[in-house]
């Protein structure tokens, strides 16, 4: 089973890179008001509950995978 | 002669300043023992730990978040839950938030650079171990050099810490986006401390200042009164 973590930076949160990502789109002619730059896990699990692995990737967040005084997370679980 | 105080440095891979931290400890009287960040336990007469700079496990995920599943890490947490000093510097300060021994998190500069510099740092709170040879107010100079070093916590957290004296050091200038200029803190109990700035890089006044044995010194005596003493 596949699934994917996105780590975003908490609304709030200053983000120094977002902000260079942002200027830099801007430089280039984009009209971006503002870029927030975050982060993608990609896991490869045993087994095919999702329910149990949803579970499972939480724990793997709130351990290691966020910090979350300043990262939100959100969990996609592959359907089969 | 004395009896020297075994000071535990910590050594993940990755670590730079270990070797500086062991110089800097042996001169102000302590006993210093590398220990490998697979140990499952400290040395038996440890009587303080020390966590170096550096960019342990390349500081993947984010600063400090690897090593702070360690192997060693239990052992040290349970050594700060005995009331045993532990001192973080840079990464090693890094890895305590991570490890949520210490509150808050420290984030990239706010100018996305890194810093490396000498910094003027205020002492704000004396109500712990390391702080016992400075006053409230006393400026120390102890050199930088980091590319995260931004403490951040929420306003709640910032608040109570403050009230409580666990804001240590603030810098008497924003070297990086720090919260409040914070550059140290302590845990409640005031056993556990991290710090950016490099007090084994301030320990000789021929490198330019030696504020930073003032603190390395205070671990050493705290580790006296913590630990067994090697004889000498």
């Amino acid at each position: 089973m596949r699934a994917t973590v996105l780590i975003r930076p908490k609304g709030g949160i200053l983000d120094p890179q977002g902000e260079a990502v942002g200027h830099s789109l801007r430089k280039l002619g984009f009209d971006v008001r503002t870029a927030r730059v975050g982060r993608v896990v990609d896991l490869e699990l045993e087994g095919d509950d999702t329910e149990s692995a949803r579970g499972e990737i939480r724990r793997m967040c709130e351990e290691l995978l966020a910090n979350p005084l300043i990262e939100s997370f959100e969990i996609q679980v592959d359907g089969s | 002669m004395s009896d020297r105080p075994l000071v535990a440095i910590v050594v993940f891979p990755g670590s730079n300043d270990d070797r500086d931290a062991a110089w800097a400890l042996g001169s102000v009287g302590a006993e210093p023992a590398l220990v490998w960040h697979e140990e499952p336990a400290l040395p038996a007469s440890t009587g303080a730990v020390v966590l170096p700079g550096g960019f342990a496990y390349g500081d993947y995920l984010r600063t400090g978040a690897i090593a702070s599943t360690a192997p060693v890490m239990a052992a040290v947490r349970a050594f700060a839950a005995s009331g045993g000093p532990v001192l973080g510097i840079c990464n090693g300060f890094q890895i305590l938030c991570e490890a949520r021994l210490l509150p808050g998190v420290l984030r990239p500069n706010r100018q996305l650079e890194f810093v490396c510099r000498d910094a003027r740092v205020r002492v704000e709170s004396t109500n712990s171990l390391f702080m016992q040879r400075c006053t409230v107010g006393q400026e120390l100079v102890i050199p930088v050099k980091h590319g995260e070093g931004a403490w951040y916590a929420d306003e709640g957290t910032f608040v109570q810490l403050a009230a409580r004296g666990q804001i240590v050091l603030r810098y008497e200038e924003d070297v990086n986006g720090s919260l409040g200029n914070v550059a140290g803190v302590v845990n409640e109990a005031g056993n556990v401390m991290g710090l950016m700035p490099h007090p084994e890089h301030a320990v000789d006044p021929l490198l330019g200042s030696a504020d930073g044995g003032l603190l390395l010194a205070a671990l050493a005596d705290a580790a006296a009164a913590h630990g067994v003493a090697i004889p000498a």
